[in-house]
């Protein structure tokens, strides 16, 4: 039994496929403002490297801002029980997920096998999500991967006062032309966001195990900060964590084939 | 007696000197890398033109957030109070003060004298501040002062949900994809500006006159936008709507000089 999941985030769109249970392929495509064609970039994707045709997909499920019109996707499921169904597949000891993706940061309770129990969203402002890194890496002239690895490096975080996203990337700049160290600054940001992050999931209460998903997950300066600000160790899934979401949008399409 | 009041933001900085319930000179110029600098030049600019020398000056009161640095000023007062007395020295008949700076948006409520009852200020975010407008107009790579011109042309003004000044980037790039007219993008962001303004305005509660000071108020789009939601006629100033501040440190200077 094939199956697949399609998530169109507003940044990338990911495709996981698994058979029976288990992950085969999956393949990450950046959106762009034609979320049906990255949806359909990322499937020939993964097909491609499970060396399938889509006929051979028994069932698909889409998920994500931009998943509603998933030419291919019998089904549109939430993103927050697919990241819920994701992340207990990986981590069966899953009590709270925190997902920081491009647009979006949420914090989901976590039942009885993946089922979600109650959430926080954060869609409305950039500070404490993804693209906040994306402006500071820019105005750093940073790679994004490079941000988490480098904040490590710093022995005395800078304190980033201005909450809102544009303020932060002009308070950025003149830390850089005060000659401070591009680190400190790094630290400092990533400080700034785990802290917004933290008061999100704080509001749901946080309950060990704590799993991160989605691209911000990747950057390992905000997760040290985070566990910091929570007082918690914080997982990870052994897989990339952006396709969390795809992974549990692919799961629930074999559990509708198998209801079938 | 000579009076100055010099009013040192963001963006900007202006000066504006009196004499005998008269103003003699005003300048504005964009802000130096230092406060002090910005008013030292700006002030320099002012005095020349009304052929004076710093030495001149009975009293100056600075203002703006800067206003703490300024060397020759021998005291400071907030912007609030500032815009205040000078909105209702220019109109007395003013009741609520509309000032949308480069960083941040206040709504100021005087009473018949000119004295502060109430204010409401916002300088944490960007949305509804002219830093949403400099985004703006960088996203449509045109100048700041051809968005209101621009905007009274549109047929079909694009709706921006957005009220993260980031996620609106992203919302109008995805317009200008989509083969949005500049019009109609123009338009479509004079209306959003309006729409943050308005948010803090009713909040406060509007009672006219209404006047609007600041850099935004040259921008005929906005005013025209925020004058339909509020369901009132702004009053315009006879000078320039950014030297208000100013004109009200020196109106405080005068003040002060009296009492001594």
């Amino acid at each position: 039994m094939i199956a697949a999941g399609c998530d169109v985030g507003s940044l990338t769109t990911k495709v996981a496929i698994t058979r029976d249970g288990s992950i085969i392929a999956h393949h990450i495509v950046e959106t762009g403002f034609k979320p049906d064609l990255a949806a359909k970039n990322a499937m020939d994707g993964a097909l491609s490297k499970a060396n399938l045709s889509i006929d051979e997909v028994g069932y698909c499920v889409s998920t994500g801002d931009g998943g509603k019109n998933v030419s291919f996707a019998g089904k549109y499921v939430s993103q927050l029980l697919c990241l819920s169904k994701g992340s207990y597949f990986f981590i069966p000891s899953v009590r709270t997920v925190v997902d920081v993706g491009g647009n979006a940061t949420r914090a989901i309770s976590v039942g009885k096998e993946g089922r979600v129990l109650s959430y926080r969203l954060n869609d409305k402002c950039a500070a404490g999500g993804g693209r906040f890194f994306d402006v500071l890496a820019e105005a750093l002239e940073v790679k994004l991967d490079d941000l988490g690895p480098l904040s490590q490096q710093s022995k005395s975080p800078l304190e980033i006062a201005s909450q809102c996203t544009v303020f932060a990337e002009s308070e950025v700049i003149s830390l850089l032309n005060d000659g401070k160290d591009v680190v400190d600054i790094i630290a400092g940001v990533n400080q700034s966001i785990a802290s917004r992050i933290a008061s999100l999931v704080r509001n749901i209460g946080v309950k060990e195990d704590v799993v991160m998903t989605g691209g911000v997950a990747k950057n390992i300066g905000v997760i040290k900060s985070l566990e910091g600000w929570l007082g918690v160790g914080i997982k990870t899934v052994p897989a990339d964590p952006q396709i969390v979401g795809a992974v549990g949008a692919s799961l629930l399409a074999e559990k509708e084939l198998q209801e079938s | 007696m000579i009076v100055a009041g010099c009013d040192v933001g963001s963006l900007t900085a202006e000066a504006v000197i009196m004499s005998d319930g008269e103003i003699l000179s005003s300048e504005i110029i964009g802000v130096r890398p230092k406060p002090e600098q910005s008013a030292k030049d700006v002030m320099d600019k002012a005095l020349q033109k009304a052929h004076l020398a710093l030495e001149d000056i009975d009293y100056c009161i600075s203002t703006g957030y800067g206003r703490e640095r300024i060397p020759f000023a021998r005291d400071n007062i907030s912007e609030i109070s500032c815009h205040g007395k000078g909105a209702h020295w220019l109109i007395p008949s003013v009741r609520t003060v509309i000032d949308v700076g480069g960083q941040d948006c206040k709504v100021i409520r005087v009473d018949a004298n000119g004295k502060l009852q109430n204010f409401i200020m916002n300088d944490k975010c960007a949305a509804g501040t002219g830093r949403f407008l400099e985004v703006m107009a960088k996203t449509l790579e045109i100048r700041l002062d051809e968005i209101g011109p621009l905007s009274l042309l549109a047929r079909n003004p694009v709706v921006i949900t957005s009220m993260c000044s980031i996620y609106a980037q992203t919302e109008v790039a995805a317009s200008i994809a989509q083969g949005a007219g500049r019009h109609d993008l123009a338009a479509g962001i004079t209306r959003a500006m309006a729409e943050r303004v308005n948010s803090l305005v009713v909040r406060v509660g509007v009672e006219e006159d209404v006047v609007i000071t600041g850099g935004v108020a040259k921008n005929t789009g906005v005013v025209k936008s925020l004058e339909v939601m509020l369901r009132v006629n702004t009053k315009k100033f006879t000078v320039d709507p950014q030297i208000v501040g100013a004109l009200g440190g020196a109106l405080f200077a005068k003040e002060k000089f009296l009492q001594k």
